[in-house]
């Protein structure tokens, strides 16, 4: 199976700075749920906004490519980049309260992108909204559309943004930490809901989360991200039976038992955390030798 | 669910009915001047020389705010100095909102080298004395209407520029700004749809707070004698006069304060009902 989303030895730093993500390279196939994992500060998000052509304007991509369904996007002219991106690959951000737009209706926010960007029509647009609310469970799509984002709850919010995201219907999202800011109950909701709509539009689906027990539920492979290194990309299975890495394994060991809840936890300790980082010392130095 | 906020019903506001009230009176006023007015604003009569509002002894009918010490009546000339406030006031206001805010959005939102020299004119602008500068444009311009509103422009398009670009470089970072390009709208695109319709309601209260200013500037200029040409009666300039008179006639000096005053409470009062009214999240 070909990769819908293959990243090569891809750099991204400051300007006229350190290295943030360190020659990463990943590849997520068609329809495959691919989990990005580290701690805060790893780069995880930086690889999401590195694809979608939304890098803060302090950081730059240094050398490497991003393959988007075999087309080299690094290549292409600013204008095109961005029509292809908005063509295949969508984003659910990571906080639904500043994701929507204050000042416009959330039907508006849903269909616009279609009809201006997209060229459908008024009326299809609407059609396609509605049937997306109701997707992902919102009662009275109707009164819904015609709603401010502040009118609504935080999960709501993000049950839009996932309609929205998948609106176009995009061949990858990225899913940037799309739990984080939601309280717990609502987070195992939106998990599930994402899960759901994944597998009924067989999107690729790149999920960014430090949640391991998030990644065992929904991904299929995933990355192990160390600052800005990739320590480990393996697929699911063996990656919680037999972690191939330290740092997976410590990661893993750290992880709280919900079976005995008493147990104290385990932090990734000193030794690995020293071996990891003079792995990512020896890494920097052969790249800047080579 | 439906968020509790959505219920609240935010009331009309009396300052938002008080200021629109005064403003709607005085823009209706200034407009039926010629109309309304008891007594021609230039005409000098020294035997109705320094005549008291109504109420007082010896007041005359017609002259219902007094006269000055030259026989002129102090109402009819506060209506036709009205016209020359609210004219300065929304023209001055609106070019300085219209240019100041371009540039702040601009250097706000795209940031890097537009941002830099924006951002330094502004610096440079700001550290000019605002009344000299003013005065020193009005030398140079020559009185006039046009030369004051050129130069309330010239002089306070920092003060948009600098509020705007901090509200466009907020909503800049916002996820639904990368939301926007992730879908493929153009820089420019974005700008109109995700930040200029944020940043409105702080331009709406920014715009009412210059009118306010503009009114003052204008009177400012006339006091000093630097407004438009001596036989067209300006607030600025009566107080100015009366100013002399204080001691005999304080009616010359209080009425046109008193317009002067409310005038200026009113704008700044509606913006901030305005702003109010106009952010989705308050509303």
């Amino acid at each position: 199976m070909s990769a819908f989303l293959s990243i090569r030895n891809l750099s991204v730093a400051l300007i006229g700075g350190p290295r943030i993500l360190r020659s990463v390279s990943l590849e997520v196939n068609e329809g495959e749920v691919h989990g990005l994992v580290g701690e805060s500060g790893a780069g995880k998000s930086m690889i999401g906004k590195a694809i979608l052509g939304i890098l803060p304007r302090a950081i730059e991509i240094i050398e490497g490519d991003i393959l988007l369904d075999g087309e080299d996007l690094l290549s292409l002219a600013p204008a095109e980049r961005r029509r292809r991106i908005g063509a295949k690959a969508a984003l659910i951000p990571q906080d639904p309260l500043t994701a929507l737009n204050p000042s416009h209706r959330v039907g508006g926010q849903i269909t616009d992108r279609l009809v201006d960007i997209l060229g459908w029509s008024r009326a299809d647009a609407r059609t396609r909204a509605l049937e997306l609310l109701d997707e992902v469970h919102i009662p009275d799509p109707e009164r819904v559309m015609t709603s401010y984002p502040h009118e609504l709850s935080g999960g709501m919010r993000q049950r839009i943004l996932i309609a929205s995201a998948f609106a176009a219907e995009p061949r990858l999202i990225v899913a940037d930490e799309p739990t984080t800011a939601l309280d717990v109950t609502v987070q195992k909701q939106i998990l599930r809901l994402i899960g759901e709509m994944q597998a009924r539009h067989k999107t690729a689906l790149l999920f960014v989360t430090h949640d391991l027990g998030v990644v065992s539920k929904v991904c299929q492979s995933l990355s192990v991200l160390y600052a800005g290194m990739i320590v480990e990309d393996t697929d699911i299975r063996s990656f919680f039976s037999a972690p191939s890495h330290a740092y997976s394994r410590a990661l893993l060991a750290a992880t709280p038992k919900y079976t005995d809840p008493q147990a104290s936890l385990t932090p990734v300790p000193e030794s690995v955390i020293e071996a990891v980082q003079a792995e990512v010392e020896a890494f920097e130095a052969e790249w800047r030798g080579g | 669910m439906l968020d509790g906020r959505a219920q609240i019903k935010r009331r009309a506001g009396w300052r938002l009915w008080l200021s629109g009230g005064w403003l709607g009176f005085l823009a209706l006023a200034a407009l039926l001047a010629p109309w309304i007015s008891p007594q021609d604003p230039l005409a000098q009569d020294l035997f109705t020389s320094r005549l008291p509002p109504f109420w007082m002894d010896g007041a005359e009918p017609g002259y219902w705010l007094g006269s000055d010490s030259l026989g002129r009546d102090v109402l009819s000339r506060i209506l036709y100095g009205a016209r020359v406030a609210l004219a300065v006031a929304l023209i001055a206001g609106t070019a300085t909102c219209l240019i100041g805010a371009t540039l702040g959005i601009i250097a706000g939102y795209f940031r890097g080298w537009p941002d830099a020299v924006i951002s330094r004119l502004v610096d440079i602008w700001m550290s000019f004395p605002p009344v000299l500068f003013a005065i020193l444009l009005i030398a140079v311009l020559g009185t006039g209407l046009t030369s004051i509103i050129i130069a309330v422009v010239i002089i306070d398009w920092t003060r948009f520029a600098r509020v705007i670009r901090a509200e466009a470089m907020t909503q800049g970072v916002m996820d639904y700004v990368a939301s926007a390009q992730v879908a493929g709208r153009t820089r420019i695109g974005t700008m109109f749809t995700e930040i200029l319709p944020n940043v409105l309601p702080t331009m709406v209260a920014l715009l009412t707070l210059e009118m306010g200013i503009a009114v003052i500037v204008e009177a400012i200029l006339s006091f000093v004698n630097l407004s438009i040409s001596t036989d067209s009666p300006t607030w600025g300039g009566m107080i100015a006069e009366g100013r002399i008179s204080i001691h005999q006639a304080w009616w010359v000096l209080v009425f046109p304060l008193v317009a002067l005053f409310l005038t200026v409470l009113s704008f700044s009062q509606l913006g901030e009902g305005l702003k109010d009214r106009f952010d989705p999240v308050l509303r």
